[in-house]
């Protein structure tokens, strides 16, 4: 089968759209499991905003390639290697603690770009961008405070955000490489230069892992990469046997 | 300009504002500020929604709505257009909206849409049932999306809070 090249400002939405997608489903897959009933309820209405947004930027994906695809079509028809979501996004949701350990690093990082993404001169995407930082702030207000809670909690509640940020880390770089295609789409206005959010980053999660009375991890001696590539965790193919079984058995199928 | 010699612009939108939220039925979805313009082209109506929140299920919904009731008026020949942008905004309901969200039971957004991006503190809500300012949060996340859930330690009633967007 022949391989899709994508232009980059398809190449770059699919990242977008599938670090949402990816996240929204980790996040879906607590509905019914969730600790206690409020969180059973934020953790399933975040997962909406994520799919929603991961709609959007799936129908723009679908505009400029001009072929007539459905979001669906791009989500449930794609393999693993072709799936250019953060390798941070596609980790296992674990226990409450190690699910809201990851959604803070992303929210912190995503609060940032989507924020800087209202500025791009490709307008289905600035227009998504205004309406997801809105979402995100939310989201990053939602597990920032639970990130103070689960630290500055019990024994128990810090020892497991500890554990899940200790594993977590090493995933939070690849949000700030600089990266080529990112590199031509800056030039063009269309795309933010992950890269220049890291401080900002860095300062706001300092900020709060300090709060929450727990410690930033050591960096990393091995940086964790390969997402934008296609090139994942095991964890990914799972996920996504998980999602398509159903389109992928029944591929005509109408809803 | 009119359709059939029969419909306005302005008398459509008063046939939309007959469509409740399907959550909060209290209120239209020409006051809650998704229906955004109405076009008229011959004999085609375009409806122009905005959609709340990203992940918002009501919207196909709402959109079946305004087709259903736009046919039952016998207007068919209907297209149902959505646009992100302007995103939508809180800022946007009127103060005789939030105040039939009070009486219904949600206590309505407090502020302008919040400006700053990492903001994580909880403003003081009023409470619709007794006004009483002693509540609390439950979570930021109630029935829906747009929706914070409160309890009041006054008349210990729990209710939700429309949160500034």
């Amino acid at each position: 089968m022949e391989k899709t090249v994508n232009t980059p400002i398809i190449e770059y939405l699919l990242r977008l759209a599938d670090d949402r997608l990816i996240l929204g489903h980790r996040l879906s897959e607590w509905c019914g499991h969730a600790p206690i009933l409020e969180e059973d309820i934020a953790l399933a209405n975040i997962a909406l905003d994520c799919i929603g947004q991961a709609n959007y930027l799936y129908g723009a994906a679908a505009q400029e390639e001009g072929k007539g695809r459905t979001a669906d079509a791009i989500v449930y028809f794609r393999e693993a290697l072709e799936y250019k979501n953060l390798l941070l996004v596609e980790q296992p949701n674990g226990d409450f603690a190690r699910t809201i350990v990851r959604q803070f690093l992303y929210d912190s990082f995503g609060v940032l770009l989507f924020d800087r993404l209202q500025h791009s001169t490709f307008h289905p995407l600035s227009g998504i961008a205004e309406k997801a930082v809105k979402e995100l702030r939310y989201h990053f207000r939602h597990s920032s405070q639970w990130m103070l809670r689960l630290g500055d909690g019990t024994a128990e509640s810090h020892m497991r955000s500890q554990k899940a940020l200790d594993e977590l880390w090493k995933f939070t770089d690849e949000m700030f490489l600089a990266d080529p295609l990112e590199d031509e789409l800056v030039k063009k206005g269309v795309g933010i230069a992950s890269h220049s959010l890291m401080e900002e980053w860095t300062g706001t999660v300092h900020g709060i892992v300090a709060a929450a009375t727990l410690t930033i991890p050591q960096k990393s001696a091995f940086i964790h990469t390969g997402g934008r590539s296609g090139r994942h965790t095991e964890h990914l193919g799972h996920l996504l046997s998980e999602m398509q079984i159903v389109a992928r058995s029944f591929p005509d199928i109408q809803w | 300009m009119t359709i059939n010699n029969t419909w306005s612009i302005d008398s459509i939108k008063e046939l939309l504002s007959t469509i409740s939220d399907p959550e909060i039925p209290a209120i239209s979805i020409v006051e809650l500020g998704i229906v955004r313009d109405v076009l008229l082209t011959g004999e085609l109506v375009e409806v122009v929604i905005t959609p709340t929140y990203s992940g918002c299920p009501a919207m196909k919904m709402i959109e079946d709505d305004i087709r259903r009731v736009l046919k039952e008026a016998g207007i068919t020949s209907v297209a149902v257009t959505t646009i992100f942008s302007p995103a939508w905004t809180t800022d946007w309901l009127s103060e005789a909206a939030k105040s039939k969200m009070k009486q219904y039971g949600i206590a309505p957004p407090a502020h302008v849409a919040v400006p700053h991006l990492l903001q994580i503190n909880f403003p003081k809500i009023i409470c619709p049932q007794c006004n009483s300012t002693e509540t609390t949060i439950q979570s930021e996340f109630g029935s829906t999306a747009c929706k914070a859930y409160y309890f009041c330690r006054s008349c210990r009633q729990a209710f939700e809070y429309f949160k500034p967007f």
